[in-house]
């Protein structure tokens, strides 16, 4: 009998071995399994909800600004108030939102995608959930204090230097990005030993699915792009607390050295935000087009040609520096490049869709919507390459229009997007359509509305960040409009908040594979068990759900002792290219050693920013010693079991034991013979 | 809680490969502690980056303020310490894979001591420096300290991992079925090394230049 389908194939499996399998993957309940748990699944859904929740806080800071600004001379907001909230808007959204957002994607579904049961590192991806959730305390707690960052999410010196500065608001940006720095760092090691080492066997390079790619281009993007910015986070603090002269000119420093150091991550770190949710689109694009992608092997080049362009690319955020007029045009030529592969990929989804049967669910709504708004904010990042335009609108409602085109439009919408496609695997639960339609329309007009009107007020010479604006300068429609977009954007993402809510109440049960998905997270249970699949597949294509090898191999593994792995807390590692099985892998389980160095780790930076630097030390020295504990070597239970030694003994023993025995019956009866 | 929390590889699956011997792909955590050391290194390159760039943006004299050029006899015998310190680690990784746990004992403890005698010279180093400038001088000393500073810190932790590998060799716990952290802790511990050239050719050598 051959295996029609992924719920049939996900059937087969669990029947044939997802008892055996469950032994050693227990389902946890109860506050300590919460805090305790490295289950990337749980893991993935808690970053998922968490950055959502910084979102809705990070949104609502814009909604005040969008309040200030609706008419001219709004007195809503203070200055000082408004510096803060700016400057919490934007770096919450990129580093609590955006890059958290996607990487509980990643946790969620990269072992899913991958036909494994957990990350490389479990423990690891727990400790990477704490440290993010607790640096999001530090930047979000600030603001109740009055004392946020106000220095702009890129944090120019001399404006952030202790000079002009002298606040704690700027410590509290500068080491709460360097405590991020830590948990990010963590998780894409994370994501590319995943990768490179669990992959379901038959899983070649060029049969991973897009987004697993996508990750991990992102991840090797943030292995490098992070420590420029955490060198000049490091020096900012320093110069800060204590008296170093890197940004002070009086003292030799150099101002413009922050910049480049800044923009050296800070423009990779736009495709470390876009290139995630490229892949959630490079996912739900062909699924609802009802054919594989087109151009597989292009659009992954595409992805790693955009990574490796965008670190050659970051003076086009200095073009008004003052630098040297040849390396405004080096690096204005290298920006046009982008557009080579990015138009690639463009292309190749709008050939996936012109070639295949489009179905209109709401997931590919918000894909298509991002197809129109991403373009949109193309053009104008083209725009902005070269220079003598970008001399014109620089530090106006222009570069805010673009970058909101390119972020919101090339983040949020696939992100929102991959949220109605993944949640019925997520909660195990389905989404009103109508909802899900309503939502997209609306974010989609509100959108549009808050932010077409800035490339007009920005061409009209509105300079960005001003806390307020006289009127008769031709800019109050704009902003009125704006403003207007901004609540309307604010009614369609409670819309959205409402749809999935509701569903959790009342919506239908999912199966396993609601849409006729075709990468393997779909042949799981809805949610998925903890051991993910009961049988580990063999893969035979880039879209192992639609075809037949990869199917019936879920009932072919069954019978195979390596494909099932019921022995233990087990999962296969296969090798690096072409995910040929090499050993099968004793994972952790749970475990409070990873929530605890968190712990320590933001009393340490807590102490740091208090100037309490004995609990700074202190809570230092109590991290190490868990880390010890953490890596400290111990046996597995199957080795404990079989030492070596140990084990032949006892076997000899009992043998011999059993023999004696065996010799005393015969004994017995002969001399029970010999008597009678 | 049930975790053993090891890494062991607990039987080869598959196919037995024609030479009889269980296949050595690269671990996750060999990968793990390759792409820590990437990131790593990519910190000390935007630190000396910075070096560079802020020395060649600098009219008149470097170092700037009257600071002297760096003394050079002492930091060439900081660098002899600490190159010759990867030998017996290498030696080390060599033993345990052997399962020769006195020659991984002597090993860690040759590797240690080197290094701690590096950081040890390091000290009496900045006691002279800093009678002469310190990190709020000018950018310079902020340079100098905040870079030899950081690598100390490297060598801090490097020492750190040495004497937690020390520990679990003196447990028993690190054998020839056990050998993987002894190769990660030396893959970090030559990365500390190798870093250490770079800062002497930038804050030693090339004021010289």
């Amino acid at each position: 009998m051959s295996i029609d389908n992924a719920t049939h194939a996900y059937g087969v499996a669990e029947e044939t071995a997802g008892g055996r399998v469950g032994r050693h993957w227990p389902e946890e309940h109860g506050l300590r399994a919460w805090v305790t748990t490295v289950d990337h699944k749980r893991i993935g859904r808690r970053y998922l909800v968490t950055a959502a929740v910084f979102f809705a806080l990070a949104g609502l800071d814009a909604t005040a600004l969008r309040t200030q600004l609706i008419t001219p001379n709004g007195e809503l907001l203070t200055p000082e108030a408004y510096n803060q909230l700016f400057t919490l808007h934007g770096t919450a959204m990129i580093f609590l939102f955006a890059t958290p957002m996607s990487f509980g994607f990643g946790n969620f579904l990269l072992p899913l995608m991958l036909g494994t049961r957990d990350m490389a590192f479990p423990r690891l991806n727990a400790f990477t959930y704490w440290v993010f959730t607790f640096a999001g305390v530090i930047l979000f707690a600030s603001l109740l204090f009055g004392r946020a960052p106000n220095g702009g999410w890129f944090a120019y010196v001399p404006l952030t230097g202790p000079k002009y500065q002298p606040g704690i608001n700027m410590d509290v940006y500068s080491l709460g990005l360097l405590f991020l720095g830590v948990s990010t760092t963590s998780g894409s090691i994370n994501f590319i030993a995943t990768a490179l080492k669990l992959r379901a066997p038959g899983m070649t390079l060029n049969r991973v699915p897009i987004f697993v790619w996508a990750l991990v281009v992102t991840a090797f993007l943030l292995i490098f792009a992070l420590p420029p910015l955490n060198t000049a986070n490091a020096m900012l603090f320093l110069d800060r607390r204590f008296g170093t002269r890197f940004f002070q000119p009086e003292a030799g420093g150099d101002v413009v050295l922050w910049q480049h150091l800044f923009w050296l991550f800070g423009h990779p770190d736009v495709y470390i935000i876009v290139l995630p949710a490229l892949g959630i689109v490079s996912a739900i694009i062909p699924v609802f087009s009802r054919r594989p992608i087109m151009a597989y092997p292009l659009l992954v080049l595409a992805m790693v040609a955009v990574g490796i362009i965008s670190f050659g690319v970051w003076v086009h955020h200095m073009f008004a520096v003052g630098l040297p007029q040849l390396s405004l045009t080096f690096f204005s030529a290298a920006s046009m490049i982008v557009t080579v592969p990015s138009g690639i990929q463009m292309f190749a989804w709008l050939g996936t869709m012109l070639t295949g049967r489009v179905v209109l669910g709401v997931p590919m709504l918000w894909a298509m919507g991002f197809l129109v708004v991403f373009v949109t904010g193309g053009v104008t990042g083209v725009m902005f390459g070269i220079v003598p335009f970008d001399q014109q609108v620089t530090d106006s409602y222009f570069v805010v229009a673009h970058f909101h085109y390119v972020l919101f439009g090339g983040a949020v919408f696939p992100l929102i997007g991959g949220v109605f496609y993944w949640w019925p695997k997520m909660t195990g639960r389905l989404t009103g359509v109508r909802g899900g339609r309503w939502s997209f329309w609306l974010v989609f007009a509100g959108f549009n509305l808050t932010f077409f009107p800035m490339h007009i007020s920005g061409l009209l010479g509105m300079p960005r960040r001003v806390y307020t604006y006289p009127g008769g300068l031709d800019w109050d429609l704009w902003n009125l409009l704006s403003s207007l977009g901004a609540y309307l954007l604010l009614a369609g993402l409670l819309v959205t908040l409402g749809t999935f809510a509701h569903s959790l109440w009342k919506g239908g049960q999912a199966p396993p594979d609601p849409w006729g998905g075709e990468t393997l997270e779909w042949a799981t249970a809805s949610p998925p068990h903890p051991y993910n699949f009961p049988v580990i597949p063999t893969v035979h294509s880039v879209h192992p759900l639609w075809d037949q090898g990869s199917l019936d191999s879920f009932a072919e593994g069954a019978r195979s002792r390596d494909r099932v792995l019921a022995e233990g807390h087990e999962l296969l590692v296969t090798s690096e290219l072409d995910a040929e099985p090499e050993v099968a892998l004793e994972m952790p389980e749970h475990t409070p050693v990873p929530f605890v160095t968190a712990v320590s780790l933001f009393l340490a930076v807590l102490g740091l920013l208090l100037g309490v630097y004995v609990l700074a030390v202190a809570a230092g020295v109590v991290a190490v010693l868990v880390i010890g504990r953490w890596l400290w070597p111990r046996w597995s239970r199957r080795e404990a079991g079989h030492a070596p030694g140990e084990k032949a003994r006892e076997t000899a023993e009992q043998d011999a034991a059993a023999e004696r025995e065996a010799e005393k019956k015969t004994e017995k009866a002969g001399e029970k013979g010999a008597g009678a | 809680m049930t975790a053993t929390g090891e890494w062991v590889p607990i039987r080869p699956v598959g196919p037995a490969p024609p030479h009889g011997k269980p296949p050595s792909g690269r671990t996750p955590a060999w990968w793990g502690m390759v792409l820590f050391i990437t990131t790593e290194a990519t910190i000390f390159a935007c630190l000396l980056g910075s070096y560079f760039y802020i020395r060649f943006s600098t009219a008149g004299p470097w170092p700037p303020g009257g600071i002297k050029d760096p003394e050079l006899s002492k930091p060439l015998i900081m660098t002899v310490l600490l190159l010759s310190s990867s030998g017996p680690m290498v030696w080390a990784d060599l033993a345990v894979r052997r399962g020769r746990t006195a020659q991984l004992r002597a090993g860690l403890a040759s590797t240690l001591a080197l290094g701690a005698a590096f950081l040890g010279l390091q000290a009496t180093e900045y006691a002279t420096k800093l009678g002469e400038f310190v990190w709020s001088t000018n950018v310079y000393g902020s340079l100098f300290y905040v870079i030899t500073g950081f690598h100390g810190l490297h060598v801090i932790v490097g020492l750190v991992m040495l004497v937690f590998a020390t520990i679990a060799a003196l447990a028993g716990k690190l054998g020839s079925r056990h050998h993987e952290r002894v190769r990660l802790v030396a893959f970090y511990w030559h990365f500390v090394d190798a870093v250490w050239i770079t800062i002497l050719f930038t804050i030693y050598l090339s004021p010289h230049l």
